[in-house]
């Protein structure tokens, strides 16, 4: 048999032979029969060497042909069989996605804290700085630098808790305002909120704690005016309590201001209409504010013929009850998880 | 202040406002109106009736049948339970039809067998305030004065057609303690005008000089600064007419007598304070205003003797005391229904001493609730005389000629520059000098140009809380409306918003911890003194800081360390089946090296941790693994990783109080120049700790905060990545069972060098194959040269300086 009619021969047979394969394992096999080192082609084509100048590029093309056409079907086997595997496998490999999966742990920052962080925030967004002070206040500096001198009868308004007769827990956190004022040594504009823990002697109930967190402001500049204090308050509950929060002050009374007003924002339940929780007003209680009284200024080192300020205030607990809709304020210090857990989310 | 509007309409109108629209403009001007109370509570088709006969009831003891003219075309035959009812007296009568105020609805019936054509009601019964009732009326029916006419309705005769503002009044706005300050602030808010009668126009004298009976003297000029009496003979003690009493009801006060009620009624209208003394029981009725004398004692009226203190004011007849004063009389000058001659006082007294002395002696009234918050001193004589004609009209008395009375300082009204300019500049409006004038003419306040844009503001005395311009701003800002004000933002530079590194650093270590299953608390700053001693090693040779007049002695100190309140939490949980507990708290503790404060105590923050229970909740593919050491150790070191000082803390067994002394460790920090600074403790609750608190393994810790602020680590910078291979070669020891691992590894680190990148513990071992008090720990070491591949003869070198140092220093033997 000439060559080229060996090569088809071959071609042929391991085709067929190729058509039968079942497994990986033949089809490994017969590739080595048919196309290895020392396999059936390979013999064939060593005896090209006999061959004439003008036959061998033609015999070579046919070789070439030959394992071209035995490589490709081997190609096409090993694919079906390697998909073949890989469907096994994927159904071998099946999970019932339905069950649960293995949790992250998961804290929780306090309610009272999340709400001072929102509100430092929105105002380090408006400019202003954080300051702190001490819960142990001086007598000077939590009332009698605040326009409160002692026998004052607006001392009633906030039952003490004193530590010695100059010493006491602090009722608010304006004398954080004061020690900036001082620190600042005249310099202007100041602008601060100052959050943190005060005490008042108040019997706990659903709507007194004797320890409760407050937020105060302080704006002192050379031309700070009552209708800022409107326009800063009003950015500030809108950022707060969404966009279409609107705020309505009334004259009030604080011996720190003048003039005072009781802030109250768009009701955060019926959005104004009037429902239980606003007791059928539409408006909400949250806020104290005011033009600094000229002594408070005088006292802090600013010439109150030049400068002007205003301050506001808010209880922590009060905002965080209206915005979760709380019904006690004892459960922000009864520690209880089945509270807290409630506000590990966003 | 509870305001009638019936008597409101004396001196202001109240044509076109309704009550409750008032209250609304009241409360938007600035005194809160806490409520509008209608004073009829449902009364309706009750009239005055009168009581032509009574007849036993045939078959009921204790009933009565009366015949009643209600003033209808028919008498009504009413059968009536009261005791006191009785022929020929007028009383209220519900008609069929009337529903009371209880809900009760009125119809015929018979009671044992007797017709009933409607009820005799008592003052109860017509929803009047049992507390405000004088005594006659509080129980049985209610017999009304005889000059009532038959058929009126009751609600006429009671004033119960009248709205009661309750006017919540800011400790700034005294002068609306009188209905005459409130008739003001009602007519600057509504822009109507006002009309206060002149007592003296009403006041007739007798041509007796009161000066003749009496005398007055001031011995202490300070706190005293007027005091005006006028003399009144003959009175007549009855009760006081019923629309006096209606307006005292209307008003919160109970009528008592004739001349108790004007003095309590003048108060009402002038905010003054007055006092009427039996003029027979003084001595001479030479009045002396001075201080207590050590010793001395005063029975008041409510019957309670009064042990006097030196600073403490009082009204004397010169011999004894009779009051203290601008507190309350004294039971040896009480006017009773005997007392026919009268000395009445009028006077201003200093309200930080009435507020001591009221304080003291835990004795308030209505006297002593004005004079605290400074009453108007210009109406001392006004009210004496208004209270003058009133007893001269009502009771009968003849009011002898002239005040007597004695000045220290008279009263004066406050004048005050304003700009307009910097009103609007405080205010940010631009309103003109017309409308300011136009908002003081309102008030009832005088100006006066002074030059342009400037004038001067006279202050009435009734407005003592106005004595600087920006109280005049207020003024003007609060009638303009609030509303009306404009919602500017502020002018000006701008200024950077930002947090503090500390304050940063704080969020970062509250978020790093929640991120890592943490629930952050808040707990009470207060706690019992012997929590405060639990966990002393933060605070080591200090003592708390005591409350001087505590609530309760659980919370009576200040805390120390705030591991306690973790723990009270953890039982608390614990007991509501939430055994698995990860809890943190940031907050101050407090503590003072003095013995008696004199300065502010310390005051620092700190972190404290407490976990109990398991890691990870029991599911299919979850085993719940109870916590250990480790766990609250591996958090602190995170969160030092974290803030870069990783190799700046040691840990040192040296059994901090209140720990486990096997399982716990104070926490030092390297501050950068080679001194340890104490950072912190960690480790297990002592077991009999738990113990006490029926607590399974629980550990905690907590940090000082300052360190870390102090230390923080806050340069990052980037470092090259590794080029060339890192050889890893384990070793394992066996060593004394008391070697620590911190100390191996220190060793190791030391004696590697440079080329050790990363050392670790990855086994520790102890078995009966080891011998008695031996462990063995395996340890992993990773060399690696920055710049090339190392040899293997460079690591075996190394290594082995490394082994050797271990056996030398540890006699440490390798394990093949």
């Amino acid at each position: 048999m000439a060559m080229k009619e060996r090569l088809e021969a071959l071609k042929n047979e391991a085709l067929a032979q190729l058509q039968e394969v079942d497994s990986p394992e033949t089809l490994n096999d017969l590739r080595v029969k048919y196309l290895g080192k020392k396999g059936a082609l390979t013999e064939i084509l060593r005896g090209m060497g006999s061959l004439s100048a003008e036959e061998r590029p033609v015999i070579g093309q046919v070789g070439n042909e030959v394992r071209a056409a035995i490589e490709s079907v081997i190609e096409a086997k090993q694919n079906a069989f390697q998909k073949a595997e890989t469907e096994k496998r994927l159904q071998a490999e099946k999970v019932d996605v339905t069950l649960p999966g293995r949790p992250m742990a998961q804290g929780g920052v306090h309610p009272l804290n999340k709400v001072i962080q929102d509100i430092e925030e929105i105002f380090i967004g408006m400019g202003y700085n954080i300051s702190e002070g001490p819960e142990v206040e001086t007598d000077y500096f939590n009332f009698e630098a605040l326009n409160l001198p002692k026998d004052h009868p607006a001392r009633d308004m906030q039952d003490t808790f004193y530590i010695t007769e100059e010493l006491l827990m602090r009722t608010q956190t304006s004398p954080v305002q004061m020690r900036t004022m001082q620190s600042m040594n005249g310099e202007s504009p100041v602008k601060i909120i100052c959050p943190g823990k005060v005490y008042r002697r108040d019997d706990d109930d659903a709507t007194h704690s004797f320890q409760f967190n407050q937020i105060e402001g302080l704006v002192i500049g050379e031309n700070i005016r009552m209708s800022d204090l409107k326009g800063t308050l009003q950015q500030f509950v809108q950022e707060m309590f969404g966009p279409s929060t609107q705020i309505r002050l009334r004259p009030s009374f604080f011996p720190f201001t003048e003039p005072s007003a009781e802030v109250d924002v768009t009701c955060v339940k019926c959005g104004g209409s009037g429902c239980r929780m606003c007791k059928q007003t539409g408006w909400l209680e949250i806020l104290g504010c005011g033009m600094v009284h000229p002594k408070v200024l005088e006292a802090g080192g600013y010439d109150s013929e030049k400068y002007t300020g205003f301050a506001f205030g808010m209880g922590v607990e009060r905002i965080a009850i209206l915005k979760y809709g709380i019904d006690d304020i004892r459960h922000f210090y009864n520690s209880d998880m089945a509270f807290l857990k409630q506000f590990s989310r966003i | 202040m509870k305001v009638s509007t019936e008597w409101l309409k004396d001196y202001v109108t109240l044509e076109n406002v309704a009550p409750k629209d008032l209250a609304e403009q009241i409360t938007r001007a600035g005194i809160e109106i806490d409520e509008v109370e209608n004073r009829n509570k449902g009364v309706d088709k009750i009239v005055v009736g009168y009581v032509v006969s009574k007849e036993k009831h045939p078959d009921a003891d204790k009933l009565n049948v009366c015949i009643v003219n209600a003033g209808l075309e028919e008498e009504l035959q009413i059968v009536c339970g009261a005791k006191n009812v009785d022929a020929g007296q007028k009383v209220p009568v519900a008609l069929i039809g009337a529903t009371m105020p209880d809900g009760m609805q009125i119809k015929k019936a018979k009671l044992r067998g007797v017709l009933s054509q409607g009820m005799i009601c008592s003052a109860k019964e017509l929803g009047l305030n049992e507390k405000l009732l004088p005594k006659a009326q509080q129980e049985g029916i209610f017999v009304l004065p005889e000059s009532v006419e038959i058929g009126t309705p009751i609600s006429h005769v009671l004033g119960l057609n009248d709205q009661v503002l309750d006017f919540d009044l800011t400790p700034n706005r005294s002068d609306c303690l009188s209905m005459h300050g409130a008739a003001y602030e009602v007519g600057a808010i509504l822009g109507r005008e006002v009309n206060i009668p002149n007592p003296l126009d009403q006041l007739i004298e007798v041509s007796d000089a009161a000066a003749e009976h009496i005398s007055v003297r001031i011995s202490t000029p300070e706190y005293c600064t007027h005091y005006a009496a006028r003399y009144i003979t003959g009175v007549t003690i009855t009760s006081s007419p019923q629309w006096m009493q209606n307006r005292l009801m209307a008003a919160g006060v109970r009528p008592i007598n004739n001349i108790v009620d004007i003095t309590n009624y003048v108060m009402l209208e002038y905010g003054q304070p007055l006092h009427a003394f039996d003029a027979d029981k003084l001595n001479k009725g030479a009045i002396d205003v001075r201080f207590a004398k050590d010793g001395e004692t005063l029975i008041t009226l409510d019957d309670q003797e009064r042990k006097l203190e030196p600073h403490m004011l009082l009204i004397t007849d010169g011999v004894k005391p009779i009051a203290l004063a601008g507190v309350m009389g004294g039971a040896n000058s009480e006017v009773t229904e005997q007392t026919v001659n009268i000395l009445l006082e009028s006077a201003h007294f200093d309200g930080a001493i009435v507020r001591k002395t009221s304080r003291q002696l835990g004795l308030r009234s209505e006297a002593s609730l004005r004079f605290e918050k400074e009453v108007d001193r210009g109406v001392v004589v006004q009210a004496l005389n208004r209270a003058a004609s009133l007893i001269a009209s009502l009771t009968g008395g003849a009011v002898h000629h002239g005040v007597v009375e004695s000045i220290v300082e008279p009263a004066k009204e406050v004048t005050i520059t304003l700009r307009l300019e910097k009103l609007n500049g405080v205010l940010g409006t631009e309103l003109s000098m017309l409308e300011v004038k136009t908002i003081f003419a309102r008030l009832n306040f005088d100006c006066a140009d002074t030059a342009q844009g400037i004038i001067e503001v006279r202050v009435p005395t009734r407005r003592g809380d106005i004595t600087t311009d920006v109280d005049l701003m207020e003024e003007i800002a609060r009638l303009y409306g609030y509303d009306n004000i404009p919602t500017t933002p502020i002018e000006g530079p701008t200024t950077p918003g930002a947090y503090t590194k500390p304050q940063a650093l704080r969020r970062e270590l509250r978020r790093m911890l929640t991120h890592g299953g943490w629930q952050e608390l808040i707990s009470y700053s207060f706690t019992h003194p012997d929590q405060a001693a639990v966990f002393p090693a933060l605070t080591i040779g200090s003592k708390p800081v005591k409350l001087s007049m505590p609530m309760s002695e659980e919370r009576s100190v200040l805390r120390t360390s705030i591991i306690p309140q973790l723990l009270d939490a953890a039982t608390y949980n614990v007991n509501r089946k939430h055994p698995d507990l990860a809890l943190f708290e940031m907050g101050h503790v407090f503590f003072t090296e003095e013995e008696q404060l004199t300065v502010q105590p310390k005051e620092i923050p700190v972190l404290s941790l407490l976990l109990s229970g398991n890691k990870g909740q029991k599911q299919w593919n979850v085993t719940p693994v109870k916590v250990d050491f480790f766990d609250i150790k591996g958090t602190l070191e995170t969160l030092f990783n974290h803030l870069g000082l990783q190799d700046a803390v040691t840990y040192v067994a040296n059994q901090p109080e209140g720990y486990h002394p096997g399982r716990s460790a104070s926490i030092y920090l390297d501050n950068g120049s080679g001194v340890k600074v104490l950072l912190g403790t960690l480790g297990q609750v002592h077991p009999q700790l738990q113990l006490d608190r029926d607590l399974e393994d629980v550990y905690v810790a907590e940090l000082l905060l300052q360190p870390l602020f102090d230390n923080t680590d806050y340069e990052l910078r980037y470092r090259d990545l590794p080029r060339y291979p890192a050889v890893e070669r384990d070793i394992a020891v066996v060593v004394d069972e008391r070697t620590e691992a911190g100390a191996l590894l220190a060793t190791i680190r030391e004696t590697a060098g440079e080329l050790l990148q990363t050392v670790q513990v990855f086994d520790v071992y102890t078995g009966s194959k080891l011998g008695d008090n031996k462990k063995s720990i395996a340890i992993s070491l990773v060399y690696r040269h920055q710049d090339r591949t190392l040899t293997d003869e460079e690591v075996t070198s190394v290594h082995g300086t490394v082994v050797t140092a271990l056996e030398q220093t540890f006699e440490a033997e390798l394990r093949k």
